[in-house]
């Protein structure tokens, strides 16, 4: 999230696409009904579904699975073609005057560059015109055909009501209305909030999805300011914390890169990271990665860790390929190519596409390891449980180990919710039977891998044997330390440079924030962004005092929140050119001539003068970007493609099938419906209830009592179609498997005419699977393709084919 | 036992109102056999049964008396045993009723009987017309019982929620209630009727307790039916009208 | 947002109930002298318009009275189970609605349970001293030990809302949480609402908010927006805000115009009176009768022309009409 859950209720207009925030979210929903209780907010529903969101929305649109990224480019043309443009945001705080390099174009669904053999761009011409003073060139007029802004009006001109409704199915009426409601968020005194999770994500071009909102977010100046914003709802309540300590296979945290096989050493990993300002008196604030580079690698190593060794750089992995996400693992498992997998609360064989090519691909590795505080259908891969989960263990030789964890109400730790709030937590609860927490589990790997490397040595013990592990009780350090050790402290004194005699930072101290952190190793700092957490002034996550003057929702004695507790990201937009609020009834931050302050941590130097420095200070622009330059795989501007597998091919670019640079391991290919396939006539989509959490719930009780047995959901038309019977069972299949579950047939989900095509919709809910309280079920990965974004890997759960019909119910 | 006149013996069909059993034994004074020992074991079962329903029945019917409830061990107990109750009752009395319902059906001096229903009360017997075993006021008793216990058990059923619950809607059950608890009340007065008749008609009880009646009640009450007994012909036929 | 009720104190004293035998308004099959101060009468709030059907509340329920509810099947719609049970004190009941006027699909999502009548119907129907009381905040509680498991409950309840175990053969329903209010909470469902449809407190704080509820509604379109407290039962202590007001029915079949049955009345009123008093003359018309008429006896000259019947020798004949043959009329 840019804002906070607690900012949505500052609102005049949520839109919930690519989302479903009451089902899946329904206590941060709270927020919208506050908003719409006591702001009259309205509330705009995009989906598939009528969903429980739906339910209490002032507006609902239906929209095609994977069509959203027309829609979107739709409502910006309509922006553009209507004047609904926060003109002053948009020049000043975008990059909508920068000039593009000549020879960048965008043609039938490619941008310039394609390489269809790669399936990659080169992306050279993606690029800002840089001036001779080296600086990016602008024309603030806007009236350059090369500048971003008549780019993108170029590029969404094709997205007209017409094609809207042509490709996403949504009426134009309701298109149309709204594109209203939407536009009227222009206005500098309204703001609208984008709520989006798994309904963008989930696509082979999920981020592209997002971008596209956070482009029209833009133009109606709607980012840093209250009650605005790009408000990803997480799913875990931790997801957030994990993906800033590194998730992703390529990251290392605070949102670092891991150095790529071909950045030999430190120097070169540098090089491409200089992050020189691309205007004058940009703060460019990433100039301060080689600090957090730094800090980060003494946390790790220590002492170990010298100028002299590169900080330890050579002990950190070289990615030889783009990233081992999860995808890629499964198709190195499959191949024979990685033997031992640890699954670490986590539930592949379920969270990830097409269960037979997992379930095959487990079934090669020597070793699968699961920390789990539940049973999974991943630790029980191997067992046969009938038409659920078919499998021969005497032909599997994996060896699987259960370590059960504690869960979440039985630790201590923090939790990083959607907002970016670290909530320091305590224990309800002792763990059963012999359940340890994560720590303690892992630290005891480490320290008898630690002795094996002493003793036996082996290829390069260096990174092992030099992990700095200074804990009280090195088999389970506390939470209280490993916080202490992401929020950074000083390692040795540091001076005044002006002033030898003075002591600017204490050797012991915590830092107070990552502003203290230094490149020369005399800071140690775990998560630079995590700094401030835990400072000499103690536990800032543990911090209950909900006060919030003047109830702007920014509560800043509640928790921490990254970075530097600030709660809305780029607020320093909150205010116009002159540092004055767009909104005054709903103030930030202020510029009073000398500094910035206000309700909010300001998000810019507190003496930056508001004319000089752009708000956007993590881009060496300043600016916030429409065109987002080389930075995403999939193009500068997002092009609506269709799903890998979709009922109709690509109206406006019909020979590309899917996203023509999403990664598509060879075997795969042969396991996608074609795209029309007369064997596969359903949109399908995938997605949770608010009765269940993931996997997890079917385990308890009183959930499964809530939604006892798997279903999915169809219209009445296609029911009827079908001889489908409401309450009855039907089978569901695509090209890699079947499922069999209840028909829930509804009102909710209407048929949809795509460019003169009637398309149904099939949605299958994910909770049940062959381990747990609830009724046996099917996982609904079964179904879906082994694909994901292009970008970042996400599988494409929202949107593929199936068939489907009436069926007699599994055999008992 | 025997049957006396010879001369009526070969071609006069037993009449309705003979039970299997009635039988008249010459004496002094005579005493005529009216129940068997299977109909008074029948009839008593039916009438404890109906006893304990209107105390467990009146025990929920009125908070007034719900204090009965203790004869039958609590509420719950009386909730739970009444229905059962209900069901023997409606087996005995179905036994009874097979045993009992061609005595009862109508007879042409019914109509007099009822006419003359005043001067019964008032004791003037002897301007009563000669009836057979049953007079029309039994007869009343007997097919008001009938109906009521119809009435009764189907309503019984729709309230027996233990077992019944869900073969009917709320608005039917409601229904049942009331029509079950009229119905209660009519079979209790029904029943005071036919408890106090026995009590009031002396001579009366023995022939549930006994089996026998004197003739000299059976002449003052019944005196048809003792005229049917005294030329009863072979017992082992039935007339024309089976 | 509805000011939040204040988790409770930790001190002893606050655990003391604040309320009990001494409020009871009303106690089923029994007389009571109400109490002289009535307590402030308290409602729940259900706000259908702010509902997300997420059945938090439905947990909550189920967590907070330690109560078991068997895992059912789908039967092709969301609720679930599909009715009350004597475990499942509230169910949220889904409808899916095309709004004839604007032709916008709506899915209205009802928290069922008990409404706590102010003329509670279950009270009235039931038989059994205690089993039935009514607190003078409007909370109607079932009082399990007194339970005999007839279910006149259910048939008195104008919302079909009690339900008998078949474990224990009582009746069970929602309590308002009545051990929580008590105690100064709100209910177990109202803590767990994540939106504030469900909102807890005085009743005439309850209808205020309400006001401002509807009014929110009516600017958005729902001109029939309105709250349900239903004077047929004389109100209820728990109210809802529905967005048509004038068709309760459309929210999984919310009655209309609720009142006690007109048969409950009839056999709890009118029936019980005549009844007892019909039996009661029908008793003392035999004693009078007796008393008056004296005893029917049978006189020696019976057992005389009995004994002369049998014998052959002279009895007198049959009344007439004589010679007819028998026969049934």
């Amino acid at each position: 999230m840019t804002n906070s859950w607690t900012d949505i209720k500052n609102t005049d207009l949520v839109v919930i696409m690519g989302g479903n925030a009451a089902e899946a979210h329904p206590c941060g929903f709270k927020w919208v009904t506050e908003a719409k209780a006591n702001r009259g907010a309205k509330l705009i529903v995009v989906d598939p579904r009528f969903t429980r969101s739906a339910a209490v929305a002032d507006f609902y649109a239906p929209i095609r699975p994977g069509s959203d990224i027309a829609f979107l480019m739709g409502v910006i043309n309509w922006c553009m073609q209507n004047d609904k443009v926060q003109w002053d945001y948009t020049k000043a705080f975008t990059n909508a005057a920068y000039l593009v390099k000549e020879g960048f174009a965008y043609q039938d669904g490619l941008f310039t560059g394609y390489d269809e053999a790669k399936r990659d761009y080169n992306k050279d011409t993606w690029e800002y015109e840089i001036g001779p003073d080296g600086y990016a060139v602008v024309d603030e007029t806007l009236q350059n055909p090369r500048c971003v802004w008549n780019l993108l009006k170029q590029h969404v001109a094709t997205y007209t009501p017409e094609m809207v409704e042509r490709i996403c199915g949504t009426p134009k009426d309701k298109f149309l209305k709204v594109c209203e409601m939407i536009g009227e968020c222009s206005s500098p005194t309204k703001t609208m909030t984008s709520m989006y999770a798994l309904g963008w994500t989930q696509h082979s071009k999920g981020a592209q999805n997002i971008r596209g909102m956070a482009m029209l977010q833009l133009i109606l100046g709607n980012i840093g300011v209250r009650g605005g914003g790009m408000n990803a709802l997480r799913g875990h309540s931790n997801i957030q914390g994990l993906t800033d300590l590194g998730l992703m296979s390529n990251l290392i945290p605070g949102y670092l890169n891991i150095p790529t096989e071909k950045e030999a050493d430190l120097a070169t990993y540098m090089s491409t990271r200089a992050f020189k300002p691309l205007r004058p008196n940009q703060m460019s604030y990433w100039q301060n990665y080689r600090k957090f580079f730094v800090s980060f690698m003494k946390s790790m190593y220590g002492s170990a860790a010298t100028a002299q060794n590169d900080w330890g750089y050579n002990y950190l992995p070289k990615l030889d390929v783009a990233s081992y996400d999860v995808l890629r693992a499964f198709e190195l498992m499959k191949q024979g190519k990685m033997n031992l997998y640890f699954c670490q609360g986590f539930n592949p064989l379920q969270a990830f596409p097409n269960k037979a090519k997992l379930a095959e691909a487990l079934g090669k590795l020597k070793l699968l390891v699961i920390m789990d505080p539940l049973q999974t259908e991943t630790a029980r891969f191997w067992e046969d449980h009938g038409i659920y989960n078919k499998a021969d263990p005497a032909s599997i030789k994996t060896e699987v180990i259960q370590l059960p964890t504690t869960c979440f109400a039985e630790d201590e730790g923090s939790l990083v919710n959607s907002g970016r709030w670290l909530q320091w937590h305590w224990p309800g609860g002792s763990p059963p039977g012999e359940a340890r927490t994560d720590v303690a589990i892992m630290s005891g790997i480490h320290l008898r891998l630690k002795d094996l490397y002493r003793k036996e040595g082996g290829a390069f013990p260096d990174p092992i044997l030099n992990l700095n592990w200074a804990y009280k009780n090195p088999e389970e350090p506390s939470p209280e330390e490993l916080a202490k050790e992401m929020n950074g402290s000083v390692l040795t004194d540091v001076f005044d440079p002006n002033d030898a005699t003075k002591k600017v930072l204490e050797a012991g101290k915590q830092v107070s924030g990552f502003g203290q952190l230094r490149d020369d190793g005399s800071t140690a700092c775990g998560c630079w962004i995590f700094s401030g957490c835990f400072t000499e002034a103690g536990n800032m996550m543990a911090r209950r005092d909900n006060s919030d003057p003047d109830n702007t929702g920014a509560f800043l004695k509640w928790s921490f929140a990254w970075p530097a507790n600030r709660r809305i990201l780029y607020n320093r937009a909150s205010c116009d050119l002159d540092g004055k609020p767009w909104d005054p009834s709903r103030k930030l931050i202020e510029w009073d001539g000398a500094k910035w302050s206000g309700y909010d941590v300001p998000d810019i130097a507190p003496t930056a003068k508001p004319r000089d420095v752009g708000p956007f200070i993590m881009n060496p622009e300043g600016v916030s970007r429409l065109f987002v330059r080389k930075m995403m795989r999939d193009g500068p501007f997002p092009v609506h493609y269709e799903p890998f597998e979709s009922p109709v091919a690509n109206v406006i670019a019909p020979k590309i099938v899917g996203n023509p640079v999403a990664r598509v391991f060879q075997d795969d290919w042969k396991s996608f419906a074609a795209t029309a396939s007369p064997d596969f006539p359903y949109a399908a989509t995938t997605y949770r209830l608010t009765e269940h959490f993931h996997y997890w719930t079917k385990n308890n009780h009183v959930n499964a009592v809530l939604q006892p047995q798997q279903f999915v959901e169809l219209s009445e038309e296609l029911a009827r179609d079908k001889g489908i019977e409401k309450g009855g069972w039907v089978r569901v299949w695509s090209t890699r498997g079947e499922i069999l579950a209840k028909a829930v047939v509804t009102k909710r989900i209407k048929p949809m005419n795509i460019d003169g095509k009637i398309v149904h919709v099939v949605g299958i809910p994910i909770h049940w699977g062959f381990v747990g309280a609830a009724r046996k079920g099917f996982t609904a990965n079964v179904l879906s393709p082994f694909v994901g974004d292009a970008n970042i890997e996400t599988p494409e759960f929202k949107a593929f084919l199936v068939n489907v019909e009436a069926s007699t119910g599994p055999v008992a | 036992m025997v049957a006396i006149d010879p001369h009526a013996r070969a071609a006069v069909p037993v009449p309705d109102d003979v039970e299997p059993g009635d039988a008249v034994r010459p004496g002094h004074p005579v005493q005529v056999k009216r129940y068997t020992v299977g109909a008074r074991i029948n009839h008593w079962i039916t009438a404890i049964s109906l006893v304990l329903l209107a105390l467990s029945g009146m025990a929920l019917f009125t908070p007034k008396l719900f204090f009965l409830t203790g004869l039958f061990g609590g509420g719950q107990w009386t909730r739970a045993i009444h229905p059962w109750i209900g069901v023997v009752l409606f087996v005995s009395f179905a036994i009874l009723f097979i045993r009992f319902w061609r005595a009862n059906l109508p007879a042409r001096e019914d109509v007099d009987w009822v006419a003359h229903s005043a001067d019964l009360l008032a004791g003037r017997e002897e301007k009563m017309p000669e009836v057979g075993k049953y007079n029309a006021g039994q007869k009343g008793v007997f097919w008001a019982m009938s109906g009521l216990i119809i009435v009764l058990i189907g309503s019984g059923i729709v309230m027996w929620d233990q077992y019944f619950y869900d073969l009917t809607t709320i608005p039917q059950k409601r229904w049942a209630i009331l029509v079950h608890a009229v119905a209660a009340v009519c079979i209790i007065c029904v029943w005071i009727i036919h408890v106090y008749a026995a009590i009031w008609v002396k001579g009366t009880i023995g022939a549930m307790t006994r089996g026998e009646v004197t003739g000299g009640w059976a002449w003052r009450h019944h005196r048809k039916w003792l005229r049917e007994l005294v030329r009863k012909p072979d017992p082992g036929a039935r007339g024309p009208a089976e | 947002m509805f000011p939040p009720i204040p988790n409770p104190s930790l001190a002893p004293e606050a655990a003391k109930p604040t309320f009990g035998e001494k409020d009871i308004l009303r106690r089923s099959a029994s007389e009571v002298t109400p109490p002289a101060q009535r307590l402030t009468e308290v409602a729940k709030l259900i706000d259908v318009s702010k509902c997300i059907g997420c059945k938090a509340c439905q947990a909550a329920c189920l967590e907070w009275n330690n109560l078991t509810e068997e895992i059912g099947f789908n039967h092709g719609v969301y609720d679930n189970p599909m009715d009350l049970t004597p475990n499942t004190f509230t169910l949220m009941r889904f409808t899916e609605w095309e709004n004839p006027e604007t032709e916008n699909l709506e899915w209205l999502i009802r928290k069922d349970g008990c409404m706590h009548c102010e003329d509670p119907g279950c009270l009235k129907a039931c038989p059994s001293p205690g089993a039935i009381v009514q607190y003078s905040n409007g909370i109607v509680d079932f009082q399990h030990e007194n339970c005999i498991g007839c279910g006149y409950c259910i048939k008195g309840c104008p919302f079909n809302i009690p339900r008998i175990s078949k474990v224990d053969h009582t009746a069970y329903k929602c309590t308002l949480c009545s051990d929580r209010v008590a105690v100064g909470q709100g209910p177990a469902c109202q803590k767990a609402c994540p939106t504030q449809a469900i909102v807890f407190g005085t009743k005439d704080e309850m209808k205020g908010w309400a006001e401002g509820r509807i009014k929110d509604l009516k600017s958005r379109g729902y001109e029939n927006a309105g709250l349900y407290d239903p004077p047929g039962v004389g109100g209820t202590h728990v109210m809802y805000v529905l967005q048509h007001a004038d068709q309760p029915s459309l929210y999984a079949g919310l009655p209309d115009n609720p009142r006690i049955s007109p048969i409950v009345e009839t056999w709890k009123g009118v029936t019980k009176y005549v009844g007892l008093a019909v039996m009661g003359f029908a008793a003392a018309a035999g004693f009078l009768h007796y008393v008056v008429a004296g005893p029917n006896k049978v006189a020696p000259e019976d057992e005389e022309n009995a004994e002369k019947l049998v014998d052959g020798t002279g009895a007198p004949p049959p009344a007439p009409p004589a010679g007819q043959p028998e026969g049934r009329v």
